[in-house]
């Protein structure tokens, strides 16, 4: 098992760090053209080829790592702590505030979320830079992730409560905040971390479809996500496999922060 | 005209005629009406061009007027009576007798005050809407307030409604009748019984018994529909696609030259916008216009985006429309040094890779387009490296149509958008809504109540002219000088012309591809399968 957990964070130690310092690998930028390159297969000046445009596709993957990879963990965590303290609130707050959250949550549960999205994007000011797009989408991600997982944790409380261990902490005099800090934690933590983990490639397809909506990530800046809006063209990556190379990226880090959730678990 | 078409087709269809023919292909979206006078989108566009009999037909093939439901018409030489003679013996698909009451009632619901549409506009002179008379049966006048030059080629885009069927709405008068709708999937069109037309053998057109017409928005599953056989055709191939296609199909799919459609940018001159003045001053400066034409490399957006399937655009018009093209419209100039003279004539200096105008605004403005549409999204791309070059900041915002729509009509609040036209109708007259500057299409300014500028009131005294002068030759001028001042000003900044590109089955015969859309079905009664 420490073999596996040693693989799987060797795997992810790689990734991290060749998307945090992609000039190890190359020199050129996410956005540069060199357009008597287009399309080029992979080669020793373009390992993975060129796009269409002709941007360096390792350049894009590795900043387009960074940027999902960053961002969309980052926006996970949002999303299962906005959720776990909806729902612990809910259980602990009395009975109109469990009212209230079941309010709450049915009502994100049923929002034409497509037309919310619509909606919001022409709210919203076009004259942003990248970057805050960029990490507007991933906040919003986070502001519409967090009603699944609450009532995961909500049920999680609320069945803690009524367990024999529970009462007879509580028949004994525990203070409130060690119940809910030591035991409830303990019981709540491995459903959470699995939660981060499930969300993690969820929001990554989700910002590239956001993209449709005019919310996702924006050019010329690379995501996982919109890299591999590529590959809605089915016959293109058949026969230019290196296109994969996002979802290889993707698959490899999920099923690295898998194990080690798993392995962790398990400890 | 009929007996143009080969016979020998015929054979075939006499055997296999046991088993009714089905001519399957995609559309990338649901027609928004079915009524003909209503029709403002491709979809519907096309659905009306199947289905509609109209009185006078603009060949796609040779550009030239060809007669339908008049057999014969001419304009008076004020230009304000349009006198037609209606084919006699014709009955609309439920049966109904076609006559001059039908030409009359299409054009009551055409000008109906309470739909408007931009058909009805082109025919109308002002407020003043056309007005048919009746002489007999079969003799019709239309009468304008002004003169109409190009009454009979406008008539093209009139499908002839029925003024006496039950069911006006299922009685048409073209090639194909819709007799099955399933939203979201499918529509199903069959022959008409009635349809008039006869092959030169006398056997009755179509050839084809039905048309499925499936709704497919995604462009890769259209091909890989048709690669497995699900679909006969393609009209309209992205540059991509059609470089797939032709590696493992290459009988298959054709480039059909220049097509009439543009791709263009254009910057937000609405002066009652909430732009800041600063951006306001740029974005009405005809230099700096012109500065950031020059400064996109048109070459590049033709041979990336479009795989070398484009030419570069000066103008609306590519040189594929023989008769309204003006070849006298100066190539832009894409020397970088040229790009920097321009930008520093109007006042803007570069430092430290960043262009600053005179009171020392850096230049930075977003070019929203349609999110979905990846040629855009790509030719946005380009231009964003382009303009960096000379230190100006582009930020890109792809929107859904219906958004983008409401901050370009409505809102107003946007910097730059870059969108395209696809063009059905050769004749200027079809766009005096766009370069009319109190037209609702007038997209830089539009509306306007009096001209803003001297140069857009000449546009509009140009398009009045050609709207109501006779002579052709007048007309061309006119427009032509239009053109001229549209390339001067820049207020649409013309980037390609892209080409109609098409694939069809080998089962599919007699196809006579043109780049006019509807590209391989402006011939549809002609088509026929051999499988």
């Amino acid at each position: 098992m420490s073999f596996i957990r040693s693989l799987a964070l060797a795997l992810l130690g790689f990734i991290v760090v060749l998307a945090l310092f992609p000039g190890i690998l190359v020199s050129d930028g996410y956005d540069e053209q060199f357009r008597d390159h287009a399309d080029e297969p992979p080669g020793v000046r373009f390992p993975l080829g060129t796009d269409e445009l002709g941007r360096n596709r390792l350049a894009r993957l590795l900043y387009g790592t960074r940027t999902s990879l960053l961002l969309a963990p980052a926006a996970s965590l949002i999303g299962v702590v906005l959720g776990l303290s909806a729902g612990v609130a809910a259980v602990f707050g009395g009975r109109w505030t469990d009212r209230a959250f079941e309010f709450v949550t049915d009502l994100m549960g049923s929002l034409p979320w497509l037309f919310v999205l619509i909606a919001l994007r022409a709210a919203l000011p076009l004259d942003v830079s990248p970057l805050i797009a960029t990490t507007a989408t991933f906040i919003l991600l986070a502001a519409l992730g967090w009603a699944a997982p609450a009532r995961v944790f909500r049920n999680l409380a609320a069945s803690a409560k009524t367990q024999n261990w529970w009462l007879q902490a509580e028949g004994c005099g525990v203070p409130p905040v060690r119940l809910w800090c030591r035991y409830l934690a303990a019981s709540i933590w491995p459903v959470a971390a699995t939660q981060v983990w499930i969300n993690i490639p969820v929001f990554v397809l989700s910002e590239a479809n956001l993209g449709l909506l005019g919310l996702g990530v924006s050019e010329p800046v690379p995501s996982l996500g919109n890299l591999m809006r590529e590959l809605e063209n089915v016959h293109a990556f058949s026969t230019r496999p290196w296109m994969l190379a996002p979802v290889v990226v993707l698959a490899s880090s999920t099923l690295a922060l898998y194990v080690l959730a798993r392995t962790r678990e398990a400890r | 005209m009929i007996a143009r078409y080969p016979a020998v087709a015929l054979l075939f269809l006499f055997v296999a005629s046991a088993v009714p023919s089905e001519l399957r292909f995609a559309m990338r979206s649901e027609p928004r009406t079915l009524n003909p006078a209503l029709v403002d989108d491709e979809a519907s566009e096309l659905i009306r061009f199947l289905t509609g009999g109209v009185l006078i037909r603009v060949s796609r093939s040779t550009q030239k007027l060809e007669s339908e439901l008049a057999t014969n018409w001419a304009l008076s030489p004020d230009g304000k009576r349009l006198r037609l003679l209606l084919r006699s013996g014709v009955r609309f698909s439920d049966g109904s007798p076609f006559d001059a009451s039908d030409v009359d009632h299409t054009f009551r619901l055409l000008t109906d005050p309470a739909h408007p549409n931009a058909t009805a506009d082109a025919f109308r002179s002002g407020d003043k809407a056309p007005v048919v008379q009746k002489l007999n049966d079969h003799e019709v006048v239309i009468v304008f307030a002004t003169p109409l030059a190009s009454a009979a080629r406008l008539l093209d885009q009139v499908a002839i409604v029925s003024s006496r069927s039950q069911k006006p709405e299922t009685a048409v008068l073209g090639p194909y009748q819709v007799s099955e709708y399933r939203r979201g999937s499918h529509m199903l069109l069959r022959r008409n019984p009635n349809y008039w037309k006869k092959d030169s053998t006398g056997r009755s057109l179509p050839y084809i018994d039905q048309l499925r017409i499936t709704f497919q928005a995604n462009r890769e599953l259209e091909a890989l529909a048709f690669r497995r056989g699900e679909i006969d055709l393609i009209s309209s191939l992205d540059a991509r696609v059609y470089e797939d296609l032709s590696r493992d199909l290459p009988d298959r799919v054709h480039d059909l030259g220049t097509s009439m459609d543009s791709e263009f940018l254009w910057f937000n001159q609405v002066p009652s916008s909430s732009l800041p003045d600063y951006r306001k001053q740029w974005f009405q400066s005809t230099a700096f216009r012109q500065a950031i034409s020059s400064a996109i490399d048109r070459r590049d957006v033709s041979r990336l985006v479009y795989k070398g399937h484009a030419i570069p655009a000066v103008g609306p018009y590519p040189p594929a429309n023989k008769l309204w093209f003006n070849p006298f419209l100066p190539v832009h100039n894409e020397k970088a040094d040229e790009v920097r003279k321009m930008f520093a004539a109007d006042g803007f200096r570069e430092s430290g890779g960043v262009l600053r105008d005179a009171k020392g605004n850096p230049v930075v403005f977003t070019l929203m387009t349609n999110a979905g549409n990846k040629a855009r999204e790509q030719i946005a791309a380009l231009i964003q490296r382009d303009l960096k070059r000379f230190g100006i900041q582009v930020n890109i915002a792809t929107l859904e149509f219906r958004a983008l729509l409401e901050r370009m009509t409505k809102t107003w609040q946007y910097d730059a958008c870059l969108l395209g036209l696809v063009n059905v109708d050769l004749d200027p007259n079809g766009m005096m809504n766009v370069w009319l500057s109190s037209g609702a299409n007038h997209q830089w300014n539009p509306s306007q109540v009096k001209p803003a500028t001297a140069w857009e009131n000449e546009i509009d005294s140009l398009m009045k002219l050609q709207a109501s002068s006779a002579l052709e030759s007048k007309r061309v001028a006119a427009f032509r000088k239009v053109q001229s001042i549209v390339r001067e000003q820049e207020p649409f900044i013309y980037l390609v012309h892209p080409n109609a590109l098409g694939a069809w089955a080998p089962a599919l015969k007699n196809v006579k591809p043109v780049a006019l859309r509807p590209s391989l079905l402006w011939n549809i009664e002609y088509l026929y399968l051999s499988r």
